[in-house]
């Protein structure tokens, strides 16, 4: 564990804290995107650029924007009257540990802990691209046919409906 | 002798790193780096707003500032101290923040806004050696920074608690949204034909001349409806007019920065205007050939000086357009984003694919302009069937 890799961890589970314990909803959309951003400068410091680069495309510009559109679509931004935590916590913190126990439990004996790291290659974005273009070529057509598809819905649902006579 | 003048700014920085102790010098390099491009930049926004206000000026028949000059002096020079006075009256006015504001989100929106703007100076080649950061992913880091902008108009706006503010912020976000998508399609294109996203690597692969004319992507068919694109997506990516819906000073005052003033209101001005410096900057890499000069004979201008020329003119037409457009409605907005500019990238695409990928002679210039002259008549005679648009008519007595 380097000093920037702490850092930021620090700051990602601390943006993802307050965006699960804020009580207003907006401030708990930013302070998400605060744990986005962490996520993405992790990704760049272990030199993974394309994933890095499309996690702030993705998700700050398209998934937040989202987010904060649909808060303000459904409710007003009004902070809520009732106590923040549900009268049932302890509950709710017996089965988290429970599936956080039998989920850690279950990793530690499997042998996905035993692989070896692969060593350190440097992934180019010419690297990437050869891979989804050769053996990753069925995966992206299937992605690509459906967002086209969702993209020519959008503008379908987009279009003036013929007033019929 | 050219040569020398070419890589002027780049000896200067090796010049001065050689007196620095080694273990400083990536730190002290990279602070020079970034020195420059605020100063240049920030300059050249201090000459724009005169520029721009003088321009407006004369295609509506006014003077524009005339009067600040030399001060305690009578020298005006055409209002050039306007800048600075502008500078001295935005930093000394009263910051006022409504009551009813959220005041974290509302203090960082403007800071949130810049940052990103800034950054993406990073990735541009200003001039032969002279990019802050070539990185392999470059462009994607350009439109990934800018995306980032999206959300803090949302920040100004929400958190004014004010519904002129949220209007506009609804506005942008919506707008930005639908045009980056064929602003990033049209880049697409370049991509496609250089096989890199490196920005040094696409100014590089527009580096030869051809006859009379360079090797820029805007002299190809598909290069030149990939540039038209690019432009009118960076326009309504700017906020500027005819997309300037999102401020709209006659319906909704001034949209996400109504509530903001003094400094902060600077900032905002000065995101925009570096804005639209950074995305004329990516066009003119993209398809205008970077920092290359247009004829082999002029290469003994140096190439900063060229990328510059390039981008006054930018920003030149842009402020031309802005004096002469209307304002477009809504639903004119997302109609010309969704209807024409996205099918019109789509198919840009394949015609991209297709030079691609035959050999050059008349055949594929034939071929490659059929492929934007067919869409775009089609797609325009399509739009507008059974709109009835006929020239207006105006009636005022005589």
């Amino acid at each position: 564990m380097t000093l920037p890799f702490i850092i930021l961890a620090v700051l990602t589970i601390a943006a993802a804290v307050a965006a699960m314990s804020l009580r207003n909803l907006i401030h708990c959309a930013l302070a998400m995107v605060g744990a986005f951003g962490g996520l993405a400068a992790l990704y760049l410091q272990l030199d993974a650029q394309f994933v890095g680069f499309t996690q702030i495309l993705v998700y700050i510009g398209a998934v937040a924007i989202l987010i904060v559109f649909a808060i303000l679509l459904t409710r007003g931004g009004q902070v809520p009257e009732k106590a923040l935590f549900s009268s049932s916590w302890i509950w709710g913190v017996l089965v988290t540990v429970a599936v956080f126990g039998t989920l850690a439990w279950t990793i530690k004996n499997s042998f996905a802990s035993q692989r070896v790291p692969a060593e350190r290659v440097e992934a180019t974005v010419k690297e990437i691209g050869d891979a989804l273009m050769t053996k990753f070529v069925l995966p992206l057509e299937v992605i690509g046919l459906l967002l086209t598809a969702a993209l020519i819905g959008a503008v379908i649902i987009a279009m003036r409906d013929e007033v019929k006579k | 002798m050219s040569d020398t003048f070419d890589q002027i700014f780049v000896s200067l920085k090796h010049w001065l790193l050689g007196y620095l102790p080694v273990w400083s010098q990536p730190v002290i390099s990279c602070l020079l780096s970034i020195a420059v491009i605020i100063v240049a930049f920030a300059t050249l926004f201090a000459i724009t707003t005169w520029l721009e206000r003088k321009g407006l000026a004369r295609i509506q028949n006014r003077y524009g500032p005339n009067r600040a000059g030399i001060p305690l002096t009578n020298i005006s020079l055409f209002g050039l101290g306007q800048p600075a006075a502008d500078g001295i009256k935005a930093l000394t006015k009263e910051d006022i923040v409504p009551f009813a504001a959220d005041k974290l989100v509302h203090f960082f929106a403007p800071v949130v806004l810049v940052i990103p703007v800034l950054l993406s100076y990073a990735v541009l080649p200003i001039g032969r050696n002279m990019v802050a950061v070539d990185m392999d992913a470059g462009l994607l880091f350009f439109f990934a920074v800018g995306a980032a902008t999206e959300l803090s108009v949302f920040m100004a706006g929400w958190s004014s608690r004010n519904k002129y503010a949220l209007l506009g912020a609804m506005r942008a976000i919506a707008q930005m949204v639908s045009y980056e998508i064929p602003l990033i399609l049209s880049s697409v294109s370049v991509i496609m034909m250089v096989g890199s996203l490196s920005t040094v690597k696409i100014v590089e692969a527009q580096s030869t001349y051809h006859g009379l004319l360079p090797d820029w992507f805007v002299f190809t068919p598909w290069g030149f409806a990939g540039f038209i694109l690019f432009m009118i997506s960076a326009l309504a990516e700017s906020n500027r007019s005819p997309f300037d819906l999102p401020e709209g000073e006659s319906e909704i005052v001034a949209g996400y920065f109504i509530e903001y003033s003094g400094f902060k209101f600077a900032l905002f001005f000065l995101a925009e205007y570096l804005g639209m410096f950074a995305i004329s900057g990516l066009g003119i890499t993209l398809f205008l050939g970077g920092w290359h000069a247009p004829f082999a004979w002029l290469t003994w201008i140096p190439s900063w000086a060229w990328f510059f020329i390039k981008l006054v003119t930018l920003v030149l037409i842009l402020i031309w357009i802005r004096g002469t457009v209307p304002r477009l409605r809504m639903d004119q907005l997302m109609n010309f984003a969704w209807k024409f500019m996205l099918p019109m990238a789509l198919l840009n695409l394949v015609g991209v694919a297709i030079w691609h990928f035959m050999t050059p002679g008349l055949p594929r210039w034939l071929v490659g302009f059929a492929l934007v002259v067919g869409p775009y008549l089609l797609l325009g005679r399509g739009l507008m069937a059974g709109k009835n648009l006929a020239k207006r008519t105006y009636r005022f007595a005589e």
